[in-house]
C-alpha cells in the first residue's frame, strides 16, 4: 500500500486525496446497508487521472470503485474488498445544451435534477427523474439504469443516452455511440455500459438525448376500496390508448402512514389510492380525462378528483413523496425493494404481498410506480433487532421470489449491487448468468473495478444486519 | 474518557439511527458545498458521530467536522425523516468540549467570556458603550495569547469596520421596563433583548419596541433577563446553557405575556428549544415548554396584530437574507415577506439560494473566518445578480455578514443592509 501511495500521489494533487480515517468512514457507506472501510478515497476531476489510477490498479491488483453521491440502494458503490473509492461527485463542471440538436453533454458528476432544469430553458426536458434526482449523479443514474415515476410514458435512463466516454477497467479511454439520434455501428456498448453498475468502465461523459417540454399537464386522484380493482384499473386505462405521463399507487398502510405524519385529508378507510398525471396539448389531456373518468365510471364506488390547479396537483404529488418519510416514523430502517412485475400481475403481486406480511409478521407497505408494474414493498424494521432483521431478510428473499415467479424481475430500477446478487441465478438461470460473468471477465480480466457487486460469491447469502 | 453507554447517550446514539443516509440533505449543506467532502456533509458529520459512539473513530477524528458545521441546519428542513440534527451536533459539541484537554489559561479566558461576559446586562451594556466586545475588551489578545477554542486568526479589524453606531450611555439609561401599546391594547408580550443584539443593535431593538406599541402591544422588558445560552449550547457548554436558561424561564414566568418576542433568529430559536433542552426535568420540563410555546419572531407578531400601516417611501430596490434559524428551526418563512411587500419601495427582488446560511452563524465567522468568507463570497454573487439596493436581514449576525461583503465586494456606494425592523421604521410606521 506504501508504495501505490506514493505513486498515487506523484500524479494526483494532494487535495485530491483523502486518507484520514473521517474521510475514509464518509466513504464507507451508501443509502444501502452495510459498512466497508476504503483504504484510500480520491476525489477525480478529469479522465486522464482516472485512466491512470486504473493502470495503477491493475499493476498493483488493488479494487476501485467508483461512486457518485452514495444514494443507491442496492450497495452499489461501497468498497466491499477494501482498496480505493474513486469520488466522482465533485467532477461536476460541464453541463452543455445544444438545442438544435436535442442533446445535453454533462460531466460524470452533475446532479440529475439540473440537467433537466438547465435543458426546460430551452423549452425541452430530460425525461428519467428518480425520487433522488435532485442528489444523485448522471453518473451514478446511468450506472444504476435508474428510472422514476415518468418511466411508464418516457422510460429510463438507457432510453435517453446516445454516447458515453467510458475508462475501461484496464484504463483505455474509449467513446461509445455517438452525438446522432440514430446510429447502428457495431455491438452497442453504451447500453452494454448503462445499468452495469460501475463494473464495466467508469463513466466520464454523457451524451443524453432530450425531448420537447409537454405543454401542459394535469393529475387526477382515484380511490379504491378494493386493492384488486385498482390494478383491473390500471391494465383498463392503459389497454384504452391512453398513456399516461405518471401512474402511482399507494396502498392502504402507505395512506394512513401519510395521514398520522402529515394530516393532508387522505381517505384512510381507502384500500389503494391512484395519482395519474397526464401530459400533452391541453385539448387533448381534456378528452383523456374524460375519457378515464368514464373507465373508472364503470367501477362501483371508486371516487375520482381531479385537480382543478397546479396547487391542488401538487397537494396530490406531495402525499406520494411524503410515504417515504411517512413509513420511518414507526421504525428507522427501511428496506427499500423494487420488485417489478408485468403490469397485468399487479393484482396478483399485492396478494403474495399481504400473505408475506402475514406469514413473517412484518410492517410491510407498498406503493409505487403502478404504471409500469415497478412496486416499491417497503418493509420497515430496526436494524438493532436481530431478531427482527432474520424474518425481513426472509420476507425479502420470498418478495424476490413472487417477483420472478410471475414473470417480473428483482429490480425495476435500484440495481443489483450486493444485495440483490445471492438472487440472480434465481432469475437468470446459470447459463444466463454465466453470460454475463464472461463479459465482465473480457473487459476486467483482474476483477479490479467494483468486485463483488451484481455476482454472488460462493454460498453468499442477503444479509441485513452490521 | 471513558466509552460505554454513557458516551453512546450524550452522542445521541439513538437518533443517528434515524438517519436513513439518503443524501437528501447534501445539496442544502453550505459547507458540502463549498469545502467539497462528505465529512463536511450533514449525512458524513451524523455518520462520523455514530462511528465514534461505536468506538471505530476517536473523538478527535470527529473534531474538524463538527467545528466547521455552521449550525445552520438547513440539513433538517430538507430531511426526510426528520433527523434531530441539532441534537446530534449539540451532543458531539458538548463531548469533544468535554474530551479537550484544557490549559488553565484557556479555562480562566473562557469562563470570563461564557460565564461573566454573555450571561451580563452589565457586560454587554459595557461593552456597548465602549463599542464590540471583541474589539475593546482584551478578548482579541486573550484569544490570541491562550488560543482559545483555537480562534487564530481572529479579524477584528474586519468587523470593526461594519458596526453601526452606538447610543451614548445615558440613551440607553432611558430604557424603562413597561411599554404601553398605542391606542388599544390588543395583546401583551413579552421582550428578549438579546446581549449581543442590545449591545450593539440598541437602536433596532429600540425600534422593535416602537413597532409593537403601535402595532396594539403593551410590551416589557424585565431587567432580569439574561443571554439565551445560544452560544454556550453551540460551544457544548450545555450546563452553562442550562443555567442561563433557567433565569430567563424565572424572569418571563413574572409577568403574563401572550409572546414572548425575539428580533434576533438564532436567539428565538434556541429560545423555542428551552423545552427540549430540560426533557426529563421533572422541576423545569413543563415550565421551559410554557415559554418556548410562547416564543415568536417580531415578523410573526407584527403580521398577526396587523396593526401598521407604513406612510414612506423607501428609496430602493430589496431583497431578503432571512436568518438560517428563523427559517429552519423557527419555521418563519412568509411573515417578513408579507411585511416586506406592505412597504412602498422599488420593488423585491428575491436572491438564488436566499434560505442558505451566510456563513455568520453564530461566532462562526469568526472562529472560521476563512471558511465562512467562502460561504459569504457564494451569498454576494447572489444578491449581486439581483441588482438590489438593499439587503434586509433578520438577526444581527446576519446583518454584520452582509455588511462585511458589501465592503468585500467593493459595493458600498450602491447597497446597503439594514434589519427588518429598522427598514419598518424607515419605512413610516404608524399605527393603523
Ligand atoms: C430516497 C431515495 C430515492 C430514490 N429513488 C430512486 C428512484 O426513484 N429511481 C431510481 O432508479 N433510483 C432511486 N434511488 C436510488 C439511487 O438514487 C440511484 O440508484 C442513483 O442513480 C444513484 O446515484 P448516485 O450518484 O448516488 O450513485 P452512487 O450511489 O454513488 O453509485 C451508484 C452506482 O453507480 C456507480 N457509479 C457512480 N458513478 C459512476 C460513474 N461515473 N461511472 C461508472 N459507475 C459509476 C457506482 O459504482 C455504483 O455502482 C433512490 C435513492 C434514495 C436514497
Ligand atoms: S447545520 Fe448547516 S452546515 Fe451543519 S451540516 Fe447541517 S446544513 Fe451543513
Ligand atoms: S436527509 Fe436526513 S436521512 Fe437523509 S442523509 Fe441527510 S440526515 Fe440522513
Amino acid at each position: 500500500m506504501d508504495l501505490l501511495m506514493k505513486e498515487i500521489r506523484s500524479m494526483i494533487p494532494s487535495e485530491q486525496i483523502l486518507t484520514s480515517l473521517a474521510d475514509r468512514y464518509s466513504y464507507s457507506y451508501d443509502a444501502s446497508f452495510g459498512t466497508y472501510l476504503p483504504e484510500v478515497v480520491i476525489q477525480v476531476k478529469n479522465k486522464e487521472e482516472i485512466s491512470a489510477l486504473l493502470k495503477l490498479a491493475n499493476t498493483f491488483n488493488i479494487p476501485v470503485y467508483p461512486r457518485g453521491q452514495g444514494t443507491s440502494l442496492s450497495g452499489g458503490p461501497l468498497p466491499v474488498k477494501g482498496g480505493m473509492v474513486l469520488d466522482m461527485s465533485q467532477w461536476n463542471g460541464d453541463l452543455k445544451i445544444y438545442p438544435d440538436d436535442l442533446v445535453a453533454v454533462v460531466s460524470p458528476g452533475v446532479l440529475t435534477s439540473n440537467i433537466n432544469q438547465d435543458a426546460e430553458k430551452f423549452g425541452l426536458m430530460y425525461p428519467p427523474d428518480p425520487s433522488s434526482a435532485h442528489v444523485s449523479t448522471i453518473g451514478g443514474n446511468l450506472a444504476e439504469n435508474s428510472g422514476g415515476p415518468r418511466g411508464l410514458k418516457y422510460g429510463v435512463t438507457k432510453d435517453y443516452v446516445i454516447g458515453l466516454e467510458v475508462v475501461t477497467p484496464e484504463g483505455e479511454i474509449i467513446k461509445t455511440g455517438g452525438k446522432t439520434i440514430k446510429n447502428v455501428t457495431g455491438y452497442d456498448l453504451t447500453k452494454l455500459i448503462v445499468g452495469s453498475e460501475g463494473t464495466l468502465g467508469i463513466i466520464t461523459e454523457a451524451t443524453l438525448k432530450l425531448v420537447p417540454k409537454p405543454p401542459a399537464s394535469r393529475t387526477m386522484m382515484a380511490v379504491f376500496d378494493d386493492l384488486v380493482q385498482s390494478g383491473t384499473a390500471i391494465s383498463k386505462i392503459l389497454t384504452s390508448g391512453i398513456l399516461p405521463a405518471k401512474m402511482e399507487i399507494m396502498d392502504q398502510s402507505s395512506i394512513i402512514a401519510v395521514e398520522n405524519y402529515q394530516p393532508l385529508g387522505l381517505p384512510i378507510e381507502a384500500e389503494a389510492i391512484l395519482l395519474i398525471e397526464l401530459d400533452g396539448h391541453p385539448l387533448a389531456i381534456e378528452e383523456e380525462m374524460k375519457k378515464i373518468e368514464e373507465i373508472f365510471a364503470d367501477f362501483e364506488s371508486v371516487k375520482v378528483k381531479i385537480a382543478e390547479n397546479m396547487d391542488e396537483a401538487q397537494s396530490y404529488w406531495r402525499a406520494r413523496k411524503l410515504v417515504s418519510p411517512a413509513i420511518v416514523k414507526i421504525k428507522p430502517t427501511k428496506v427499500s425493494e423494487d420488485a417489478t412485475v408485468p403490469r397485468s400481475k399487479i393484482p396478483d403481486m399485492f396478494q403474495k404481498l399481504k400473505e408475506i406480511r402475514e406469514k413473517y409478521d412484518v410492517h410491510l407497505v407498498v406503493f409505487g410506480h403502478a404504471g409500469d408494474g415497478n412496486l416499491h414493498p417497503n418493509i420497515i424494521c430496526d436494524k438493532r433487532d436481530t431478531e427482527e432483521m432474520i424474518r425481513v431478510e426472509k420476507a425479502v428473499e420470498e418478495i424476490f421470489k413472487a417477483a420472478v415467479e410471475l414473470g417480473g424481475t428483482l429490480s425495476g430500477e435500484h440495481g443489483i449491487g450486493t444485495l440483490k446478487a445471492p438472487f440472480m441465478e434465481m432469475e437468470l438461470g446459470a447459463a444466463g448468468l454465466d453470460m454475463m460473468k464472461r463479459i465482465k471477465q473480457i473487459w476486467d480480466p483482474n476483477n479490479i473495478l467494483n468486485p463483488g457487486k451484481i455476482f454472488p460469491e460462493e454460498g453468499q447469502k442477503l444479509v441485513l444486519r452490521e | 474518557m471513558s466509552t460505554g453507554a454513557g458516551l453512546k447517550d450524550r452522542l445521541h446514539y439513538n437518533e443517528t439511527f434515524n438517519c436513513v443516509q439518503c443524501g437528501y440533505c447534501l445539496p442544502v449543506c453550505p459547507t458540502y458545498e463549498t469545502m467539497e467532502s462528505e465529512v463536511h456533509s450533514p449525512r458524513g458529520r451524523i455518520n462520523l458521530v455514530k462511528m465514534l459512539a461505536e468506538d471505530k473513530i476517536k473523538a478527535e477524528d470527529l473534531r474538524e467536522p463538527i467545528e466547521k458545521c455552521l449550525g445552520c441546519r438547513a440539513c433538517e428542513t430538507a430531511c426526510p425523516t426528520s433527523v434531530q440534527y441539532g441534537k446530534i451536533l449539540e451532543g458531539a459539541k458538548e463531548v469533544l468540549e468535554f474530551a479537550e484537554q484544557k490549559s488553565k489559561a484557556q479555562k480562566i479566558s473562557e469562563s470570563l467570556i461564557f460565564d461573566q461576559m454573555f450571561p451580563s446586562k452589565r457586560w454587554m451594556n459595557t461593552i456597548g458603550n465602549l463599542s464590540w466586545f471583541y474589539q475593546k475588551s482584551g478578548l482579541q489578545k486573550m484569544a490570541q495569547r491562550t488560543g482559545i477554542t483555537h480562534l487564530a486568526p481572529l479579524h477584528m479589524g474586519k468587523f470593526e469596520s461594519v458596526l453601526p453606531d452606538l447610543p451614548s450611555p445615558a440613551e440607553r439609561k432611558k430604557r424603562v421596563q413597561v411599554y404601553k401599546a398605542s391606542g388599544t391594547r390588543k395583546i401583551t408580550v413579552g421582550f428578549i433583548t438579546g446581549c449581543v443584539m442590545d449591545a450593539i443593535f440598541y437602536e433596532t431593538n429600540r425600534n422593535t419596541i416602537d413597532l409593537l406599541t403601535k402595532a396594539g402591544a403593551d410590551v416589557f422588558i424585565p431587567v432580569s433577563q439574561t443571554c439565551c445560552g445560544a452560544l454556550h449550547a453551540h460551544a457544548g457548554k450545555i450546563a452553562d446553557a442550562k443555567d442561563l436558561a433557567k433565569r430567563n424561564i424565572e424572569a418571563f414566568e413574572k409577568e403574563e405575556a401572550d409572546y414572548i418576542v425575539n428580533n434576533a433568529g438564532g436567539c428565538g430559536a434556541t429560545l423555542l428549544e428551552y423545552g427540549e433542552l430540560f426533557k426529563g426535568d421533572s422541576d423545569w420540563e413543563s415550565r421551559a415548554q410554557a415559554l418556548s410555546n410562547k416564543v415568536r419572531d417580531i415578523s410573526q407578531v407584527l403580521s398577526e396584530l396587523d396593526g401598521l400601516s407604513f406612510t414612506k417611501e423607501v428609496n430602493g430596490t430589496i431583497t431578503f437574507q432571512p436568518s438560517c434559524h428563523m427559517i429552519n428551526v423557527q419555521k418563519v418563512k412568509d411573515e417578513p415577506l408579507s411585511l416586506l411587500k406592505q412597504v412602498t419601495s422599488k420593488g423585491y427582488r428575491e436572491m438564488k439560494d436566499k434560505e442558505r446560511c451566510c456563513g455568520s452563524a453564530g461566532i462562526y465567522n469568526i472562529v472560521n473566518y476563512e471558511d465562512s468568507m467562502e460561504i459569504l463570497d457564494i451569498k454576494m454573487k447572489n444578491v449581486k445578480d439581483t441588482n438590489a439596493s438593499i439587503i434586509v436581514t433578520s438577526n444581527p449576525g446576519c446583518l454584520l455578514q452582509m455588511k462585511l461583503g458589501i465592503q468585500r465586494e467593493g459595493l458600498e456606494k450602491s447597497v446597503r443592509a439594514v434589519h427588518l425592523v429598522d427598514l419598518l421604521v424607515e419605512a413610516g410606521a404608524v399605527s393603523k
